[in-house]
């Protein structure tokens, strides 16, 4: 079986648990739009401030948004044993953080979507240059998608897990918030040159996260 | 049991109360204060070697951890040092950051500037506070040490893209306001000694703190061990089927 072919397997198998349980879509969307509203109520929305604010507070609710679904990715693989079916499965532990990384990025994506447009309806925020935006969107969520699931298969089965990981994750993804907001403003104010560099940079982090992410999951999933 | 002969471990700890005594006077009397930022420059001659020392300090965690990955240098000798920089390295950065607040506040006017060596610093603190909140959860020693490995290399890695993107974000977008070139002009004489001299009595503290760090971890170690064949210990004692009554449903 190819990488891709054993990859898209788990991916199938993480979508179609959220399919059934729906945990994404009626739990975490829900959250980042209640994110999205109190960022309304803490900086008054009549000064102006939330319009130019809103490409930090957009990733900001993402990276929340992302902590609970990297949670959820590895909450199902504890009950019934699923975490050993998936070392007893014989698939390449490349294959798997792929897979998983790419379900969790492919949900990320979905949410975004959605948050984007709370962004443009509720912060009155309208989006120029739509080529650097989506790029920069795709390569920054990837690296918080693979940046997620290290850390998740690092922590599964630990005690405090739930306390420990956002305070391990959050750091490692500064140079994300800070490029993804960046690439947003300059597309917000229709400037895409400006926004190219930190698409290079989303770009370089997420091909970085993804490399190790296969490299060192082999190891902490017989850890784990 | 220990990482140096228990001699050089107490020889390094007076050698390193003896500099630090001396640049405490070399600091505060002997050099000349600042011609621009008068006495408030003294504070340089522990900021630097406090930042100087927590970067060593990371540098040797990621060493470490590096060498405990490596399947033909795996010892619990490496995981022990990597926690003990660590922790060393984190309370560093933390005086680092402290010290550099009181400098900036009568020099710059500000007690912090989103500069990218401050942010870097700052990220660099929150990440081995995770790394060391990493290591404390219990469980199996060989397990906790791959962990915390693996994070320790994360950190190391990240940092300089932390460092490059906040670089490259500031200078985007406004001048670089805080490090005018006329306010970092070049020391020389007592100043440079001062400073130097700083640095390599802290390079000595921080052996020693190693070390001692590195003998408390093997105690704890130990300690866990001895307990826990005395709880076997006590356990084979007791009569056959004494434990049944006590098994919670």
């Amino acid at each position: 079986m190819t990488l891709a072919r054993a990859a898209l397997l788990v991916t199938g198998k993480d979508l179609r648990i959220e399919r059934r349980a729906k945990v994404t879509s009626s739990q975490i969307l829900p959250f980042g739009a209640i994110v999205l509203v109190l960022f309304a109520f803490a900086l008054d929305p009549d000064r102006g401030v939330l319009e130019r604010a809103a490409p930090g507070l957009f990733w900001v609710a993402v990276l929340l948004v992302s902590l609970l679904a990297v949670s959820r990715a590895f909450a199902i693989e504890v009950e019934h044993g699923a975490r050993d079916g998936l070392r007893l499965s014989g698939l390449d532990p490349a294959a798997i953080f792929l897979g998983k990384t790419f379900a969790v990025a492919l949900q990320l994506l979905a949410l975004e979507v959605v948050l984007t447009l709370g962004v443009v309806l509720l912060y009155d925020v309208s989006l120029r240059s739509l080529l650097p935006l989506v790029l920069a969107t795709v390569a920054a969520t990837v690296g918080i998608a693979a940046t997620g699931i290290v850390y998740g298969v690092l922590t599964v089965g630990l005690r405090l897990r739930e306390t420990l990981v956002p305070l391990l994750v959050l750091p490692v993804v500064t140079p994300v918030l800070l490029g993804a907001s960046r690439a947003w403003e300059a597309s917000a104010v229709g400037a895409p040159g400006e926004a190219w560099p930190w698409v290079a940079l989303l770009s370089a982090f997420a091909l970085l996260a993804v490399a190790g992410g296969m490299l060192c999951f082999g190891t902490l999933l017989e850890e784990s | 049991m220990t990482l140096l002969p228990r001699g050089a471990t107490i020889a390094l700890g007076w050698v390193a109360l003896a500099a630090l005594v001396t640049l405490t006077l070399l600091g505060l009397w002997v050099a000349p204060p600042d011609a621009v930022q008068s006495d408030a420059q003294r504070l340089m001659y522990l900021h630097v070697p406090t930042a100087w020392l927590a970067y060593l300090a990371f540098a040797v965690t990621a060493a470490s951890s590096a060498l405990y990955l490596w399947p033909r240098t795996r010892a619990v000798v490496w995981d022990r040092i990597a926690g003990a920089s660590a922790e060393i390295g984190v309370m560093f950065t933390g005086l680092t950051l402290v010290l550099g607040a009181l400098w900036g506040r009568p020099i710059w006017g500000v007690w912090w500037a989103w500069d990218a060596r401050l942010v870097t610093t700052a990220v660099l603190f929150f990440l081995y506070i995770g790394y060391l909140a990493l290591r404390r959860i219990p469980g199996d020693a060989n397990d906790t040490a791959v962990r915390s490995a693996i994070v320790a290399l994360i950190a190391f890695v990240d940092v300089p893209i932390v460092h490059f993107s906040v670089t490259w974000w500031r200078t985007l977008h406004q001048e670089a306001t805080v490090f005018n070139p006329e306010l970092s002009a070049q020391i020389s004489g007592t100043m440079a000694l001062t400073l130097w001299f700083g640095v390599l009595a802290f390079t000595v503290l921080y052996l020693y703190l190693l070390s001692k760090r590195y003998e408390l971890a093997a105690m704890a170690d130990e300690l866990a061990d001895v307990e826990l064949e005395v709880a076997i210990a006590e356990r084979i004692g007791e009569p056959v089927g004494a434990g049944v009554a006590r098994v919670e449903p």
